[in-house]
């Protein structure tokens, strides 16, 4: 008998003699688990705290800032200038004004600087603390493709090659714990601990998982953005951090979005 | 940073460029990987970003290797076993269990790096389902409760079990879980003490129903 089938039998004497109570435990605590979520997301219904960064997105959208004082409402999302509603749902894509694949983040970053004459820099600055410019910004972009179904386009060679891309960096494994984004995130109904974990090979889990970004997360009180999930990601997986709005982060978008296509965006949801 | 620091550095990345990057899959994809990791230092560079060729060809095949590459991680993970000096493979199981529960330390970057000296653990539990009073246990590996009850915990079982943690691709190439001992996460006596409270007959993964 080899390892793996002594492995499978006992797996399978585990189920059958002795584990049925300790499913049965592991189970009542998902289940309390899930609905607490659940009634949680219930109570937020009307009032899902990521509304308060919309509202907030939309005023930094329309306020002339900068050093040229002007407004983000020139600001070409993908569907022409100032068009905002459906522009999330085909993120990321081709602009031929930078001659790269940008994602919301990286295009709205664009705009800041050509628009209101921000440097990268100030563009960016605390990105990733609670409540900033950008969450609240992606937030707003985000929630104008309500209901509308995630269709990124990759018929531009740029694109194309992105989505490739992407679909290698998802596999790609290194690091001390031999991690890629593959390990946690290829088998149908998988959990770390209690938290269950999307299986990006699935359409239907897929479409599940990407209609609901960006979402406000009760464990750290703030709206995450795709970018900010997959840079936090990336440190999990005990690598360094990869350049906010780099290639790399932009083409997992492409291939996540892509394997999500034709879910109806819910943005923004709401997660533990 | 000394000067020689800084070279060793410089001959990392080189190393990286040519060789193991090489190795890797396409160059379209490395060459992304570079740009987006461009702030990396060589030494993270050298341990947590290049792949060594288990990695290499895991990524390349997507995990399922055909056959040939299939036999060739084996062959070549089986050369990385290593027993611990001391030749004690049975620790604590009270110190395993601990372990097992651990899944902090080694997160590095400047949003929420952890801080130095932060203890490193096995984190079993965020893929096992270990001791039946532990709930909170993750699937992504099958479960391990009864793990010593049902296969003993003979010579050979404790040194397959240690091996297994060691290097889990000696014994199924491309395998989800970490290789502890081999990428050095996890030290030799750290190793001994899971392995106990896999097989110790008194560890809560064997306690009764």
């Amino acid at each position: 008998m080899t390892w793996r089938m002594r492995g499978l039998a006992a797996v399978a004497v585990l189920a059958a003699a002795s584990a049925v109570s300790i499913v049965a435990a592991a189970t009542d605590a998902e289940d309390h688990a899930a609905d607490e979520i659940r009634k949680y997301r219930q109570m937020l219904e009307d009032g899902n705290p990521a509304e308060l960064m919309e509202m907030k997105g939309e005023a930094l959208w329309r306020e002339a800032r900068g050093p040229t004082g002007a407004s983000l409402e020139a600001c070409d999302l993908g569907l022409g200038p100032g068009v905002v509603a459906g522009a999330y749902a085909q993120l990321p894509r081709f602009f031929a004004d930078t001659g790269r694949v940008q994602d919301t983040e990286s295009r709205l970053i664009s705009c800041m600087v050509a628009l209101q004459g921000f440097t990268p820099v100030e563009a960016t600055r605390d990105w990733y603390r609670p409540g900033s410019d950008l969450e609240a910004l992606v937030t707003y972009v985000a929630t104008q493709s309500k209901g509308m179904p995630i269709r990124v386009p990759v018929s531009h060679p740029e694109e194309a090659r992105l989505l490739a891309a992407g679909g290698e960096l998802f596999f790609r494994r290194s690091g001390p714990l031999d991690f890629s984004c593959a390990t946690c995130h290829s088998q149908d109904q998988r959990r770390i601990r209690l938290q269950d974990l999307p299986n990006f090979l699935n359409p239907a889990d897929a479409r599940a998982s990407m209609v609901t970004w960006p979402a406000y997360r009760v464990s750290q009180s703030a709206v995450w953005t795709m970018e900010r999930r997959l840079i936090d990601c990336v440190r999990q997986m005990r690598w360094p951090e990869p350049a906010f709005g780099s290639e790399a982060i932009v083409a997992l978008q492409v291939w996540l979005q892509h394997q999500g296509e034709g879910g109806e965006l819910q943005s923004p949801g709401i997660k533990r | 940073m000394s000067v020689r620091r800084r070279l060793f550095g410089l001959v990392a990345v080189a190393m990286l460029a040519s060789s193991s990057m090489a190795g890797a899959s396409d160059s379209v994809t490395d060459a992304i990987v570079r740009e987006a990791f461009a702030t990396a230092t060589p030494e993270e560079w050298r341990d947590r970003l290049a792949q060594d060729d288990a990695q290499a060809l895991c990524s390349r095949h997507r995990n399922l290797p055909p056959p040939e590459v299939a036999a060739q991680i084996l062959e070549s993970q089986r050369a990385t076993l290593r027993l611990p000096d001391d030749g004690r493979l049975m620790g604590d199981w009270r110190a395993g269990e601990k372990l097992a529960s651990i899944g902090t330390g080694g997160h590095i970057g400047r949003i929420q790096p952890d801080p130095p000296g932060r203890a490193k653990g096995g984190n079993c539990y965020a893929c096992h389902v270990m001791a039946p009073g532990e709930v909170a246990a993750g699937n992504i590996g099958p479960s391990l409760t009864g793990y010593g009850r049902l296969r003993g915990n003979t010579p050979e079982m404790q040194r397959y079990t240690y091996e297994k943690i060691h290097n889990a691709q000696a014994f199924f190439p491309c395998s989800h879980m970490p290789r502890f001992g081999h990428n050095g996460w996890l030290t030799p006596k750290e190793i001994a003490d899971l392995v106990a409270f896999l097989l110790d007959p008194a560890s809560s993964v064997n306690a009764g129903r």
